[in-house]
C-alpha cells in the first residue's frame, strides 16, 4: 500500500534522486562517535538543531494562550503557568531549550573552530552559521520581554538604552525596536511580531543554506 | 510549447517538456564502497544512533524542566524604580563589559561598537583571517590563542557580573520577584486562601482600623509615612501595605521591626525619636498598627 502510493508519486514528480540527496549519504568513521568516542564533538550540531525543532514546536503551542497586549500578556503567561494542564511543561521547555539551544550552538561553533572546519571551501557555510547565531541571540532578547514581568520590561528597557547609545544609528534602531518613544504596547506587539515572525523566517531560511551547503560540501575530512 | 518525443540521437535533450536543458549531475553521491575506513550509512544505521543521543539529552532536559519551573515575577511596572535590570545569562557578559570605567560614560563608543564589533566581527570572518591550510588547532596558535583568551574573557565576565547582582540582592535585601512570586503563591495554597493573581483584579484596599485613634495621629508624624504612606497603603511588593499588617505580626514584632530594620528596611527608632516621636508613642503606634488585621472592620459591623 505505502510501497504503491510511494511509486504513484515517484512516476509523476521523480522523488527519488531527492531522497537520495537529503538522506542517502555515507557517515564517515572519524565523526562516528561508535568508533571514535571522542568523536562526540561532532553531535552539537544536531543537538542544536533538535532543540531548535523543539523550541519550534513548544512556541507554536505557547502563542494557543499568549496574548501580546501589555494588559493580558502577563495574565496570559500566568494563566499558562498555573492553571493549564502541563502548560507549566510547556513554557519550561521553550524557557529551558532557550538557553540549551545557545549552550549547544556555542559548543557546536567551538568544535567548527578548533577543527578548523570553517577552512576553504566551507567559508560561507562559517558565515550563515555566525548569522544563525546573531539570529537566536535576537529570538533570544526578543522573547525576554514577552512575558511582561519586571525582569522582561527593565531588561528590554535597558537593552534599548544600550542600542540608542550607538552614534548616529543608534536613536534610529531604539525607536524601530520601540515603536515609538518608550517600551510600551507597541514594544510588546512588535517583540512578538519579530519573535515568531520575522526572526524565525529568518532562521529558517538561514538553516536551509547551511544544511544544503553540508550536503554538498560534505562533513571536513579528518584531522 | 510541447517538444517531440525526444530521439536519443539528438544533441540538445530538455527535461520533461520545458525548455530547461538537460545535463549530467556531478554531485551524485560516490558509492559506499569508495569511501575510506568504517563508513556508515545515514539512514537508518547512524540516524538511529543519534537518534538514541537525542533520547539521552531529551531525558536532561525533562527533568530540568519538571525540576525548575521557568521563572514569573510581577507584571511589568514602569513606576518600579528599585527593580534591578538583568539580561538572559548569555548577554551577561556584553553587560558587565559596559559596567567598567574604560567602557562607559565617554568611552560608551568602546563598550558597545569596538569591543564587540571587533570580537563578533572577527568571528564572523574568521575563514577570511586565518587562511592557512592547516586545520590543527594546536598549528594555528594565534587562531587559537585569541579564541582561548576570548572565552576566558567571556566566562569571567559572565561569573563577576553574576556575583556582582548577588551582591546587590543580598546588600538591598531583595528577593528575585519570580522566588517571592512563587513563595506567596506556596504560602497562599497553605494558608487555604484564594490564589494570588498579579495583574489580575486589584484587591480591595484593606481598611484602617481605628482611624480616630491616637495611633493614627502619632502614625502620621512618624517617619513610617515617608515609604508606607499617609494611608498605610505602601507600594506593593517592594513596600508593604501595613493595612492589615496586624495579621502578619504582633506588637512584639512590629516593635522589633521599628528597632532593628527588616530587608529592605533600616532599623527607623532612633530616626523617629528624632523626628519628636516619644518612646511611649511608639509603644502606642505599634500597639495601633497591631491591631490592623483585614478582618477587624467586618467584626465590629457583625457585632
Amino acid at each position: 500500500m505505502l510501497k504503491s502510493v510511494y511509486n504513484w508519486i515517484d512516476e509523476r514528480l521523480d522523488i527519488t534522486p531527492m531522497w537520495r540527496d537529503v538522506a542517502d549519504h555515507e557517515v564517515p568513521e572519524h565523526v562516528n562517535p561508535a568508533h571514535h568516542f571522542s568523536a562526540f564533538v561532532y553531535c552539537f550540531g544536531g543537538l542544536t538543531f533538535f532543540i531548535t525543532v523543539i523550541q519550534i514546536l513548544s512556541g507554536m503551542f505557547l502563542t494557543m494562550y499568549f496574548v501580546p497586549d501589555i494588559i493580558n500578556a502577563y495574565k496570559s503567561v500566568d494563566y499558562l503557568q498555573h492553571k493549564v494542564a502541563f502548560g507549566v511543561i510547556v513554557r519550561g521547555m521553550h524557557h529551558w531549550g532557550a538557553s540549551l539551544v545557545i549552550v549547544m550552538m556555542f559548543l557546536h561553533t567551538l568544535r567548527v573552530f578548533f577543527t578548523g572546519s570553517y577552512k576553504a571551501p566551507r567559508e560561507m557555510n562559517w558565515i550563515v552559521g555566525m548569522l544563525i547565531f546573531f539570529v537566536m541571540l535576537g529570538l533570544g532578547f526578543t522573547g525576554y520581554l514577552l512575558p511582561w514581568d519586571n525582569k522582561a520590561y527593565y531588561a528590554t528597557k535597558v537593552g534599548i538604552q544600550i542600542a540608542a547609545s550607538v552614534p548616529y544609528a543608534g536613536e534610529y534602531i531604539a525607536i524601530f525596536l520601540q515603536g515609538g518613544d518608550i517600551v510600551g504596547a507597541q514594544t510588546l506587539t512588535r517583540f512578538f511580531a519579530l519573535h515568531v515572525f520575522f526572526l524565525p523566517g529568518a532562521l529558517l531560511a538561514l538553516l536551509g543554506a547551511h544544511f544544503f551547503m553540508i550536503r554538498k560540501q560534505g562533513i571536513s575530512g579528518p584531522l | 510549447m510541447a517538444h517531440q518525443p525526444h530521439d536519443p540521437n539528438e544533441k540538445v535533450v530538455y527535461v520533461g517538456d520545458s525548455r530547461v536543458r538537460k545535463y549530467e549531475k556531478n554531485n551524485i553521491p560516490r558509492d559506499y564502497s569508495a569511501y575510506p575506513g568504517k563508513s556508515e550509512a545515514f539512514v537508518p544505521n547512524f540516524l538511529l544512533k543519534e537518534w538514541m543521543v537525542g533520547a539521552v539529552v531529551m531525558v536532561g532536559y525533562m527533568m530540568l524542566v519538571i525540576a525548575h519551573p521557568s521563572p514569573l515575577g510581577y507584571p511589568a511596572d514602569p513606576t518600579n524604580t528599585s527593580f534591578i535590570p538583568m539580561p538572559d545569562w548569555y548577554f551577561l557578559f556584553l553587560y558587565q563589559l559596559l559596567k567598567y570605567p574604560y567602557a562607559a560614560d565617554s568611552y560608551i563608543l568602546l563598550g558597545t561598537l569596538v569591543v564587540p564589533g571587533l570580537a563578533f566581527g572577527g568571528l564572523l570572518l574568521a575563514p577570511f583571517l586565518d587562511t592557512g591550510k592547516e586545520r590543527r588547532f594546536y598549528r594555528r596558535p594565534i587562531a587559537s590563542s585569541l579564541m582561548l583568551l576570548s572565552l576566558i574573557a567571556v566566562g569571567y565576565l559572565t561569573i563577576v557580573s553574576w556575583q556582582h547582582y548577588e551582591h546587590e540582592l543580598e546588600v538591598n535585601g531583595i528577593i528575585p520577584e519570580h522566588i517571592q512570586r512563587e513563595e506567596e503563591l506556596l504560602a497562599a495554597i497553605e494558608a487555604g486562601k484564594p490564589v494570588p493573581e498579579p495583574g489580575g483584579e486589584e484587591p480591595a484596599p484593606v481598611a484602617i482600623v481605628d482611624k480616630d485613634d491616637e495611633g493614627f495621629q502619632i502614625y502620621q508624624k512618624a517617619t513610617c509615612t515617608t515609604c508606607h504612606g499617609d494611608e498605610l497603603k505602601g507600594m506593593p511588593p517592594q513596600l508593604p501595605a501595613l493595612a492589615g499588617i496586624g495579621d502578619k505580626y504582633s506588637k512584639e514584632e512590629i516593635l522589633g521591626i521599628i528597632e532593628n530594620g527588616i530587608g529592605g528596611m533600616q532599623a527607623q527608632y532612633q530616626a523617629n525619636l528624632d523626628s519628636g516621636l516619644t518612646e511611649a508613642d511608639i509603644d502606642l503606634l505599634a500597639d495601633w498598627l497591631a491591631r490592623q488585621k483585614s478582618d477587624a472592620g467586618e467584626e465590629v459591623e457583625e457585632g
